[in-house]
Formats: structure tokens, C-alpha cells, sequence
């Protein structure tokens, strides 16, 4: 097509140039030998430029006849494949782990091929890399727990798994400075309940008493504190961006394929089936998935064997196609970065208070990154990610400066909000399959501790697709049953 | 004829100094890896059988380093715990002394050492002296059990990294001296880990290489510890501004 275009802007440049010698001819100024003589060089680079125009043509002709591989549509490389074993729905940290975990498992190099569709490829509004980036043992769940220790004891190692030969090596920038929560008289027995949990699946903590904790960190305020406990080990915060980019590279280096676009529509068969009670259910089954390409009418059915959703904070979407409620929504949480040059320095841990609030350090110059969960009726809108400064100066403020005093004299420099996958059943992962579709795998629902949870999260959601079961973390307390029988499992929080 | 042979040159160049961006812990980052090392790098990128083998030498190696540090439960069922956390010391050519004692227990050069060691049994370490070796993470859990170690030393040892020293806080009670000088993967991410270090008197962060900020890490080290004297030597602040070499100065005062 292109070559037919520049064929006519020759022509026509050429036939400009006919004009222009016959006016100076005309005009009889210049030598007649002079003008001619241009004209025929030019003349001869014309038939010279066609002669090369026709062979290019010649050659695409050649191209085009039956056996080749060219056609006369463009094709959009960037079009997933037409077939894939599995489609992971959501290229954020979950989406990227299950890639890799899946590819880590395959017995031969390219036994299972795997397609990542994500939306948006610059993240700008990925839950990911929105996220303050913490990781903790402090659950109540075992289940969470576990799936935490795992998740360190991943990053510990990060660089024997998600190293890539040739590449620089991973940098998570761990610091390991430990949570802190801190317990109000009404909680304490909850922590000491939830202390003596963490401590029997293997996490390290410590209970400190207000004096000790007085002692610890000087410049906290320990008034209404009755009990604190601090994570000695495996715990802090790291780099999101840089555990999502390790995820994918190391993924796509082991041959699974990435695809920018959306998934639209499903192809599914409906089989009816009687249950043990004798009621007629519908049992789906997804044969294809649509993927719209981004800012275009484009699309690419892909047949696939099955789906994971990890479409984290809109993976409602994909289930509701198929007339299954997923209890997963989006909600806004805002970060603020504060400014404090006066305020806790090195040892500074993140800091979870039992009014809700919660602060980290961010590097080394008197930055902290501060922000609460709202109450359940103050809900903010989530059709975008404004960040609501007022909320900060009312409700965040003074909780910080009643508990850090140096806090008083801080400054706003930068704020963002993001999205948290709630789970308005328990607040807790959905891992494993539907059971009324056949081949749709969750791994969705964290409600803020996705991030952490995503490396055993990518193992467990590998083993159950390639092993059939779990086999490293049993992780079937988090399954898909609870939501139907609406029997939440809830964490026991102190806030 | 030597247009290829160019074209070469260019890619070993090219992977060395990739080589030289994978190892950002390498002392000197301007030499480049031997020859050998760099033409295997090319062939990474044109054979995945190189790529395999070259993957599987490292992994070996990993699994080397793991192995010497894997835990010592055997002997531990034999001897007692404090047995096998200085058997473990001497396999791994560092050296130790026992509370209570005034001579070292040490590996020499060959590899070889006294087994006089066995006959103290159930006395505790008092001092740990693992410079130079490849203890990491998890061979610190040899020596989880010694509750009146006072001074350990992991000078220059390649392995040990944020984790470990995160990991530091079952000594939480009794360590006073600690040595991380010359290690080439901490960061200061692991340095405020050492918060957990109730009793720590002295502490030598020399020559660190991933620590960005030097002086002002210093600065809020000795704020965070403020009953330990930090020695912070074999950092080069010329470039930077002049309040980060008086710290240094202070450093080396103190």
C-alpha cells in the first residue's frame, strides 16, 4: 500500500518539475543547454526511481502469491494469539506471579502456553504499584500468615528466582524495619490472641508493654497504648514497581506472552447438572475470551482451556459475563506523602494505630507516607482516583500528631489514591475455582494485602491449575466455598 | 575479513559490561571478567544450551553455599547445641572463643583445625569471629541458640545481606560488638534492623558499597543507637558536602 503511495508523490513531484523547466524555457533567461540539460538528469532519475518502484513492486507481488506469509490486510502484531492454554485476566502483581509460577512448573520448555492480558500497561491505575508496599506476619488467619511467611521467604531469595541471566540483578529495596501495632485497652486481648497465633505458625513477634515501647521509640506518644507488638523478621516494606517488573521479566524470559488489551466478552457452554439435593445447576464453561485491543474496534477471540481471573479491584467484571456474582469491588484508599524533618528517623517502623491510622518512612529525608481506611458509610466515589485533601487535614492529621508529636509541624508534598480489591464478604483472598464454572481459577479480593501475599499466592494458584491441588500451603480455607455459603472468614484486626 | 571479528569485540564488550551491571557488588567495577567469562556471554544470547549450562554453574554454586550453611542437626542430636554451632564456625573456617576462655579456636589456611573444641561441652560462645566466610541467612541458625554471644564479626562476607542482619535479633539480648564492615550487599534498609539490638556498644559500618548517602546514614544511625560508638572509616565524602566528611572525622575520632 505504502509502496503505491510514495509511487503517486513521485509522479507528482516529477510532473512539478516538467512545469518548472518548461516556464524557464519560456522565459529564455537562462542558457536553453543548462535548463536541458537538468531536465534530462532529472528525467533519468524519475525512470531510474520507477525502475526501483517497479521492482520493489515485482517483489510484492512475489510475496503475495499463495505460500507466502504476506497478505494484503495489516496485521496488528500486537494481537494476542489466536489459541493459548491459559489466559491470566490482569497483569498486576498476582496476574505476573501466577505467569511465572506456571512457567517455573511446565516439565518442558514451552509445555504450557500462557497469555497475560492487562489493560493498561503503563499501571497508572494499578492497585499494584499504588500501594504503600508493606508486607507483615501480623494476621489472625493462620492461612494469612503462612501465606506471608512464604511471600518473605520468596523475596529473601528473589534473585535465584527471578534473576535473569545477563540482567541486573533484583533490588526490592527492603527495609526491614518491622510493623508496629498498637492496642487500645478494648483490643488487647485480641492481640494477645492474634500474638500467640502468629507465633505458633513461625512468625517472629514481640509484645512490648508501653514502658518498652516508651523506651524503643522516644518519640512516640504511648498515651491509651496498653499493649504493642513488633515484627522482629520479615517484615517492612519494599519497591512494588520492582517486584511487578521482576514478575513479568523473569515471565516473559521463560516464554509466557504479554498482551495489552481488555477481555470483553467470554464464550461459554452452559451443561445442565443435578446436584446431590436433586436441584437442577447450570455448569458453565469458558471456551474463548474476547480481547478488545486498547482504543480500537480490533479484537482477537482466543480459545483457551482455562481463565484466571487476578483482575484484582474490577475482577467482578469478568464473572458477572457469565451471571455469577463475585463479591469484590472497588474501593478508594488515599496515600499522603508528608514532610516532617523533625520526625522519627531511622528506626522509624510501619506504624498501624488502633484509631486506624497508619505511617511509614519513605527514604531518608524526613518523608513519611501516611493514610486510614475510612469508616464503612463515608465510602468515597470510585468512577476516579481524586485524592480528597480534606479528608487528610480531619481525620488523618490529628490521629498522626496525637500519637507522634513532632507530626504537628508537618507538611502535604504529594497525595494519590488507588484502589483496593475489597472483598465485602470477609475482607480476605478468593484462591481456586468456581465451582459452578469449570475452568475459572480466582485469585482475587486481597482488600489491601495482595501485594504482599502475591509470590505463595502465584505458587498456590500454579499448583492447583498444574497439580490439581495444593501442595506446598493448603490454602482451601480461602476458597470459593465460603462465598457461597456465605460463611465469612474474617480477620480479627485491631482496627 | 575483520568486520566480524569487530562485530565480536563489540558484543563481548557489550556483555561485560553487562557482566559488570549484574554484579553491582564487585569491588573494582572498571575491570572487565576474563575473556572466557565474556565470550560465554555472548554465546548466552545466541544458545540457549549455553544459557542452560551457564544457569545450572550458578545454581551449583547456590547450592554449594546452602549446603556448607545448611543446619547442623545431627550434630547437634550428638553433641549439644554449642558443639555444633562452633563445629559449624571451623567448617566454615572462622573462629570463635569460649566464654570463660582466653584462646581463640580458629581454621588455618588448609582448612584444618583443632579438635580440642569437643571437650568443652555445653559452654556457651562468647565470641564469633566469621569474617571472610560464606555465612548467609539461613547458617545463622546455627548459631540462633547462643544467648551470651557478645561480639560477632561477618567482615567482608559476600553472602550476608539485608536479611541476615534483620535476622540478628535472636542475639537481641547479648550481642554488644558487631563487625558488618566490607560487606558488599547491605543496604540501609538492613541497617535499621539493628534497632532490635537492645545492648550493642559498637558497631563497624566501614565500607559499605551499597550504602548511597554515607554521612547521613551514619547521622541517623547514631541516633538511633545512641549508646553505641559507630565506626564508619573507607567512605569517600569529597564529593559530596562538607558535613558528611566531618562525620566521617568524628568517625575515626571516636
Amino acid at each position: 500500500m505504502s509502496t503505491c503511495r510514495r509511487l503517486h508523490v513521485t509522479v507528482r513531484t516529477a510532473r512539478g518539475l516538467f512545469v518548472s523547466r518548461r516556464q524557464t524555457r519560456l522565459c529564455g533567461h537562462l542558457p536553453s543547454s543548462q535548463s536541458l540539460s537538468t531536465g534530462t538528469l532529472l528525467r533519468n532519475d524519475f525512470f531510474k526511481d520507477l525502475e526501483s518502484q517497479f521492482s520493489a513492486m515485482r517483489k510484492k507481488a512475489s510475496d503475495a502469491l499463495p505460500g507466502s506469509s504476506w497478505s494484503p490486510l495489516q496485521i496488528n502484531s500486537n494481537l494476542p494469539p489466536e489459541r493459548a492454554d491459559i489466559v491470566i485476566v490482569g497483569g498486576g502483581v498476582v496476574g505476573w506471579s501466577i505467569a511465572y509460577w506456571l512457567k517455573q512448573k511446565e516439565r518442558v520448555r514451552g509445555g504450557v502456553k500462557v497469555l497475560v492480558v492487562e489493560k493498561d500497561l503503563t499501571y497508572s491505575q494499578a492497585s499494584t504499584v499504588l500501594s504503600a508496599g508493606g508486607i507483615r506476619q501480623q494476621f489472625s488467619l493462620p492461612e494469612n500468615i503462612h501465606l506471608s511467611l512464604a511471600s518473605a521467604d520468596f523475596m529473601r531469595n528473589i534473585n535465584e528466582h527471578l534473576g535473569v541471566l545477563n540482567e541486573d540483578p533484583v533490588d526490592l529495596q527492603f527495609n526491614h524495619s518491622g510493623y508496629l501495632f498498637l492496642a487500645s485497652e478494648e483490643v488487647a486481648h485480641i492481640m494477645e490472641e492474634n500474638y500467640s497465633t502468629q507465633r505458633n505458625a513461625g512468625a517472629k513477634v514481640s509484645l512490648l508493654s508501653p514502658t518498652q515501647l516508651k523506651e524503643k521509640f522516644p518519640w512516640m506518644n504511648t498515651d491509651g497504648v496498653v499493649l504493642a507488638s513488633h515484627g522482629l523478621e520479615n517484615e517492612g516494606w519494599f519497591d512494588p514497581w520492582t517486584l511487578l517488573n521482576a514478575f513479568r521479566r523473569k515471565a516473559l524470559s521463560m516464554g509466557a506472552i504479554q498482551c495489552c488489551g481488555e477481555v470483553t466478552d467470554l464464550k461459554y457452554r452452559t451443561s445442565r447438572i443435578l446436584s446431590a439435593d436433586g436441584d437442577e445447576m447450570d455448569l458453565r464453561r469458558i471456551g474463548s475470551v474476547k480481547v478488545q485491543m486498547p482504543n480500537s474496534l480490533e479484537y482477537q477471540p482466543v480459545e483457551c482451556a482455562i481463565v484466571v481471573n487476578a483482575a484484582g479491584a474490577s475482577s467482578a467484571r469478568l464473572p458477572e459475563m457469565l451471571g455469577i456474582p463475585l463479591p469484590v469491588e472497588p474501593r478508594k484508599r488515599y496515600v499522603y506523602v508528608v514532610h516532617c524533618p523533625d520526625g522519627p528517623g531511622l528506626d522509624t517502623p510501619f506504624l498501624v494505630d488502633y484509631s486506624g491510622v497508619y505511617f511509614r518512612r519513605e527514604g531518608l529525608g524526613g518523608n513519611y507516607i501516611a493514610g486510614m481506611s475510612p469508616e464503612e458509610g463515608e465510602e468515597p466515589d470510585t468512577s476516579n482516583l481524586e485524592v480528597d485533601h480534606q479528608f487528610f487535614e480531619d481525620k488523618v492529621w490529628p490521629r498522626l500528631a496525637s500519637r507522634v508529636p513532632a507530626f504537628e509541624k508537618l507538611k502535604v508534598t504529594s497525595a494519590w489514591a488507588g484502589f483496593y480489591d475489597y472483598n465485602t464478604l470477609d475482607q480476605n483472598g478468593i484462591i481456586g475455582m468456581h465451582p459452578l464454572i469449570n475452568n475459572m481459577y480466582f485469585a482475587t479480593g486481597f482488600s489491601g494485602h495482595g501485594l504482599q501475599h502475591s509470590p505463595a499466592v502465584g505458587r498456590a494458584v500454579a499448583e492447583l491449575i498444574l497439580d490439581g491441588d495444593f501442595t506446598t500451603l493448603n490454602l482451601s480455607g480461602l476458597g470459593f466455598r465460603r462465598v457461597l455459603a456465605q460463611e465469612p472468614m474474617l480477620e480479627r484486626n485491631i482496627v | 575479513m575483520s568486520a566480524p571479528v569487530m562485530a565480536l569485540r563489540r558484543c563481548c564488550q557489550r556483555s561485560a559490561l553487562l557482566m559488570v551491571a549484574r554484579r553491582p557488588w564487585s569491588s573494582s567495577s572498571v575491570s572487565s571478567p576474563p575473556l572466557h567469562t565474556r565470550f560465554l556471554l555472548f554465546l548466552t544470547q545466541r544458545f540457549y544450551d549455553v544459557e542452560m549450562l551457564l544457569s545450572w554453574r550458578s545454581q551449583q554454586r547456590r547450592n554449594g553455599i546452602q549446603r556448607r550453611n545448611a543446619y547442623f542437626g545431627y550434630t547437634r542430636g550428638l553433641y549439644g547445641a554449642d558443639i555444633a554451632s562452633a563445629y559449624y564456625i571451623l567448617s566454615l573456617r572462622g573462629g570463635f572463643r569460649y566464654v570463660g576462655q582466653s584462646d581463640w579456636f580458629r581454621t588455618d589456611r588448609r582448612g584444618k583445625f583443632n579438635w580440642d573444641f569437643l571437650t568443652h561441652k555445653d559452654t556457651p560462645l562468647e565470641e564469633v569471629d566469621m569474617s571472610y566466610t560464606v555465612i548467609n541467612y539461613s547458617g545463622l541458625g546455627n548459631l540462633k541458640g547462643q544467648k551470651s554471644l557478645r561480639t560477632l564479626s561477618v567482615r567482608g562476607c559476600p553472602e550476608v545481606d539485608d536479611w541476615f542482619l534483620a535476622r540478628l535479633h535472636v542475639f537481641q539480648d547479648s550481642l554488644e560488638e558487631l563487625d558488618i564492615s566490607h560487606c558488599p550487599h547491605i543496604t540501609t534498609g538492613g541497617l535499621s534492623a539493628l534497632k532490635n539490638l537492645k545492648g550493642l556498644r559498637r558497631l563497624d559500618v566501614s565500607s559499605l558499597p551499597r550504602i548511597s548517602s554515607p554521612g547521613l546514614v551514619v547521622i541517623l544511625l547514631e541516633e538511633m543507637l545512641p549508646h553505641c560508638q559507630i565506626i564508619a572509616t573507607g567512605y569517600d565524602h569529597s564529593l559530596r558536602q562538607e558535613g558528611g566528611e566531618e562525620i566521617e572525622e568524628q568517625g575515626q575520632r571516636r
